[in-house]
């Protein structure tokens, strides 16, 4: 698999959500932009949210740090955590070269859709990165 | 509330270099160029250009200046011969530490003789308060505060001396650890002092702010073979952090005096009268209960600042004045104070965000450069 970061859908918070449907239940993986990781910079650790969780869009989810700082990681979605990238925190170096296949976080089966018109395409997202850098 | 920053003589190198800046001690200071890993390992290993013109630097002139100096210092200066450094702290009467320092004694070309305290950016108002307090003892003291008419270079790492000797007429090499010179790179006047903030071999040079471009620009020409990066202020955290060494704000404050934070070596009594003196001799025999500790949490977690330190039975003991991830031992590393009875527990536990895990308490430094001597600060 190879995802595009063009045809993702994006948190102000610099999640992205790649949203799929299989036999009628919709999934959003989950990752870290590359502009955010790229900002957050040596990362040393990541906290991975526990598979059955069930969350809603805006709740905290796990948490990026990186040598200088702790970064908290938001939803995007709300759902229920399906899966999680348990090899991820050890091959952290990853994230930066391949942020949006290997840097998959979690799986997240979605339970309500009211919050996905708030997530940006990538043209909108990648201006409010302009904007702020 | 808008506040406006200062930039150092440097701001335009720093912002082609495309450095992060940051906000830091009431200047826009380069957090990073790239990443605080490899400007942290390029010092390690080579060496870093760091700008650290924000730091504090006043002169001190006229007769009395040595007196003046003695009382304001912990650490005697009256017998530092010319071209002599040490560091020293300032306290207050309770003995709280108000800054860290390093104080110089120079001669220029003239023949003028000076000394020259460099304290930290973030205390320099207070300090020069504190000073101007003393100046009607010492009537023909000058206090000039040279900041922002000067730049500050911190050059640092194993061929820091070597690979930029050559650009100054006194061969740097010539000068022992805590020795400061004033010579001049190509005719423009630089002090150069060895000495320095990272746990590495190196020197700091001070230079006309109008000429501060220049140096660096020849500095990272000469370095470039041997491979000098810049470096911002994240790397150099990181690195004082590996090096064991206090961070005003952190380790230091108005709270803790130079005993508990182990900085005995900074001051001398022997009768003198500075300030702070009578409470300090009261504390060698009281001691504080807490102590400063290097930690080494068992986790891949970072430590950080604030975070409180349990004993075994779950009773607060301590707290993180500092912590990171060490890029050396690539393994989080923290500095904090524990009571003294807890001091060499294995039991102890920090709580990172809710979770206690187990942490070693380990003698500072956490790094110490090949060939250093262990009597070395």
């Amino acid at each position: 698999m190879s995802r595009d970061q063009s045809q993702l859908v994006y948190a102000s918070t610099h999640e992205w959500a790649d949203i799929e449907e299989v036999d009628g239940v919709r999934y959003a993986t989950i990752g870290v932009s590359a502009f955010a990781i790229e900002q957050l910079n040596d990362l040393v650790y990541m906290d991975l949210p526990e598979v059955g969780r069930e969350v809603n869009a805006g709740d905290e989810l796990g948490e990026v740090e990186s040598v200088k700082a702790v970064s908290p990681l938001y939803s995007p979605v709300t759902g229920e955590v399906v899966d999680v990238h348990t090899e991820l925190p050890d091959e952290l170096e990853k994230l930066n070269s391949d942020p949006y296949d290997f840097g998959w976080i979690a799986k997240i089966r979605l339970t309500s859709d009211v919050d996905l018109e708030s997530l940006m395409s990538f043209e909108d997202y990648q201006r409010q990165c302009s904007e702020s850098a | 509330m808008s506040v406006s920053l200062a930039k150092t003589p440097l701001d335009v190198i720093h912002r082609e270099a495309g450095a992060r800046m940051v906000p830091f001690a009431g200047y826009e200071m380069p957090i990073s160029y790239t990443s605080i890993v490899a400007e942290h390992q390029s010092c390690r290993q080579r060496a870093a250009l760091f700008d650290v013109s924000h730091m504090g630097r006043l002169r001190f002139d006229g007769e009395g200046s040595e007196e003046l100096l003695d009382k304001l210092l912990t650490r005697k200066v009256a017998d530092m011969p010319l071209g002599a450094v040490r560091y020293s702290l300032i306290c207050n009467h309770e003995g709280g530490v108000l800054d860290d320092v390093l104080v110089s004694h120079l001669e220029t070309p003239s023949q003028q003789r000076y000394h020259l305290m460099v304290v930290n950016a973030s205390n320099r108002t207070k300090i020069l308060n504190w000073v101007e307090q003393l100046l009607p003892e010492f009537p023909r003291v000058t206090l000039s505060d040279r900041t922002e008419i000067t730049a500050m270079i911190a050059v640092q790492g194993p061929l820091a001396i070597e690979t930029s000797k050559r650009l100054f007429r006194f061969d740097p090499s010539r000068l022992r650890y805590y020795q400061a010179t004033i010579t001049d790179q190509y005719s423009k006047p630089v002090l150069v002092s060895r000495t320095g903030y990272t746990g590495e071999d190196g020197f700091e040079l001070i230079c006309r702010a109008e000429d501060a471009t220049r140096i660096w620009e020849n500095l990272m020409l000469i370095g470039r073979e041997a491979g000098f990066t810049a470096a911002g202020l994240g790397a150099r955290d990181t690195l004082r952090l590996e090096a064991g060494m206090p961070l005003y704000g952190h380790e230091l404050t108005e709270e803790i005096d130079p005993l508990t934070a182990g900085l005995k070596f900074a001051c001398t009594f022997d009768g003198r009268d500075f300030i702070g003196a009578e409470a300090l001799t009261h504390l060698s025999s009281n001691p504080n209960e807490m102590v400063r500790v290097g930690l080494l949490p068992k986790t891949k977690r970072p430590a950080r600042e604030g975070y409180p330190i349990y004993n075994a039975d779950g009773d607060q003991i301590g707290h993180v004045t500092s912590g990171s991830q060490s890029p050396t031992l690539n393994h989080p590393i923290a500095i904090g104070y524990v009571r003294r009875e807890d001091s060499h527990s294995e039991a102890l536990q920090i709580e990172i965000r809710g979770t206690r895990v187990a942490t070693e308490i380990v003698q500072l430094p956490f790094y110490r450069r090949p060939n250093q001597s262990s009597g070395e600060k």
